[in-house]
């Protein structure tokens, strides 16, 4: 008999990203339940969120009570004294304690002025940092697929053969079905979206990286990016369509004017929430189910728990894929509106 | 809720790291692409179309060849036909003309001989009219030797000159 084809190496590298995953999330948790003490509740939930939101360092492990911590820069725009920058590590002592640096305190990942000063933090947090990361793969990796394309003609081979029938995908299933004949203009921006999204979110689920396509402010860009070539690109019949209605009994028209005028902002918005909500979700439930057994200091509601996780974290990567899929096809379908000539 | 609001400096990182990766990938990523994906589509199309049509040629070619190769046997037949017809006509022509020959030979060879007969039979008659000549000279001569011989060969004859 002959068996089915089984690449072990991989499988074997699979299971150990699964374990070394696993094994993350239960040390950053014993650490942190550990450093909270009594309060275990509170302290849980402040794990979760600390998970999920943004840092101005970039913390990466916890063994024991040494902390594995990246330190980040820490600008800050005074209006009085203009561009100011530090590292993050210097805003705490040797006991983790906070710190004053030069006028500025850094406490529970909250940044402000100790003399009540006007500013705007721009810090290189781990969510900007995880962003030019992000930024610097996707150049790298793309660059790298369109060196395929410049030897003329030829059969499409390694990274290239990965990523192309994706791009396929994106062209003839998503831009084409629903922009039509103007698709090409659209292309970059779709592509681009696609992939960040889709990349950011698979970075998201990797042990220690930080949650970028789950935080609000990079979900609205995005949003707003759709937002402004949907309607910078908007035809006669798009205003049409959404200020006078054809088709429609007079009386009505002014009602859908109102509700067409909501929609031109509710579409962003939508955007906005449907990726920051479906990827937070997804970290909050895998870590919630990894702290179970912490909060009800069971070993093997612990070990059943890190393995749903696991399952849990397989099925993020699946969102993955969905989120990004979905937010391009919204935005195709949103600018598909826009350009349409209104011949129905 | 913190996660709700946005932060401010993240979505100035975020604008202005967006529209970097928007041109650096629309520049150098997905304009050769793009441009390469459907380059070579056209190329398969336009090989797939060629392949086609270079089908429907090459039947049109063996429709042809056969069409060829018909009337090359056809002509092949027919000359063959001819060349039989030819070579017998030749060969009957050559059977006759040897006959003819033949004939005139034997003929020939028939006068031959019979010239020849007659020369042998001409020279046989004077041989035999010299021998007959000479016997007859020989018996006269010894006949006549003496006196009484002479006499009864006169009388014979003229015995027999009075017969007539």
């Amino acid at each position: 008999m002959k068996l089915p084809r089984i690449n072990t190496p991989k499988i074997l590298i699979i299971s150990c990203l699964i374990a070394l995953f696993s094994i993350t999330n239960l040390t950053n948790l014993r650490a942190s339940s550990g450093s909270e003490g009594e309060e275990k509740k509170g302290g849980d939930t402040e794990f979760i969120m600390h998970h999920i939101a943004d840092a101005h360092e970039w913390h990466l492990i916890t063994i024991g009570h040494t902390h594995v911590t990246i330190p980040l820069p820490v600008i800050i725009y005074d209006y009085e004294y203009g561009f100011k920058m530090h590292m993050s590590s210097e805003f705490v002592d040797a006991d983790h304690n906070p710190v004053e640096v030069d006028g500025y305190m850094l406490e529970h990942g909250e940044l402000h002025s100790t003399h009540h000063a006007e500013f705007l933090d721009l810090s290189i947090t781990k969510n900007v940092a995880s962003l030019f990361l992000s930024v610097i793969i996707l150049v790298f990796v793309f660059l790298a697929v369109a060196k395929g394309y410049k030897k003329g003609v030829s059969a499409p081979k390694g990274i290239q053969s990965f990523f192309e029938p994706i791009i396929v995908f994106i062209r003839d299933d998503i831009a084409k079905v629903n922009i039509g004949h103007k698709y090409e203009r659209f292309m970059p921006y779709l592509l681009t979206l696609f992939f960040f999204i889709l990349f950011n979110n698979l970075l998201g689920l990797t042990p220690g990286a930080a949650n970028l396509s789950g935080n609000i402010a990079v979900t609205m860009t995005l949003a707003l990016f759709t937002f402004f070539i949907t309607n910078f690109n908007g035809g006669k019949a798009y205003w049409m369509h959404i200020l006078w209605t054809p088709g429609v009994p007079l009386p009505i028209r002014p009602v859908i004017l109102i509700v067409e005028v909501i929609g031109i902002f509710t579409k962003p918005i939508s955007l906005t929430l449907r990726l920051f909500a479906s990827i937070t979700a997804g970290h909050i439930v895998v870590l919630s189910i990894v702290g179970l057994g912490f909060i009800l200091q069971s070993l093997t509601v612990g070990i059943v728990g890190t393995l749903f996780s696991t399952v849990i974290s397989l099925i993020e990567i699946v969102v993955a894929l969905i989120q990004a899929y979905v937010f391009t096809l919204f935005s195709s379908m949103y600018i598909g509106q826009a350009v349409d000539d209104g011949h129905h | 809720m913190d996660l709700l609001i946005p932060d401010f400096g993240l979505l100035i990182f975020q604008v202005v790291a967006f529209t970097i990766l928007l041109f650096v990938l629309g520049k150098f990523a997905w304009k050769p692409i793009l441009s390469g994906l459907k380059e070579r589509e056209q190329t398969i199309e336009s090989a797939l179309l060629s392949a086609e049509q270079a089908k429907n040629e090459m039947q049109a070619l063996q429709a042809d060849n056969q069409k060829l190769l018909a009337e090359a046997r056809a002509e092949r037949d027919a000359l063959l036909k001819d060349a039989i017809s030819a070579a017998n006509a030749i060969k009957e022509e050559a059977r006759e003309e040897t006959s003819k020959i033949t004939a005139r030979m034997i003929e020939d060879a028939k006068a031959a001989i019979e010239t020849e007969k007659k020369a042998a039979l001409t020279d046989v008659k004077n041989q035999v009219a010299m021998l007959s000549l000479e016997i007859t000279e020989k018996l006269l001569r010894k006949q006549l030797a003496d006196q009484k011989g002479q006499r009864e060969l006169i009388d014979s004859y003229v015995k027999d000159l009075n017969l007539n």
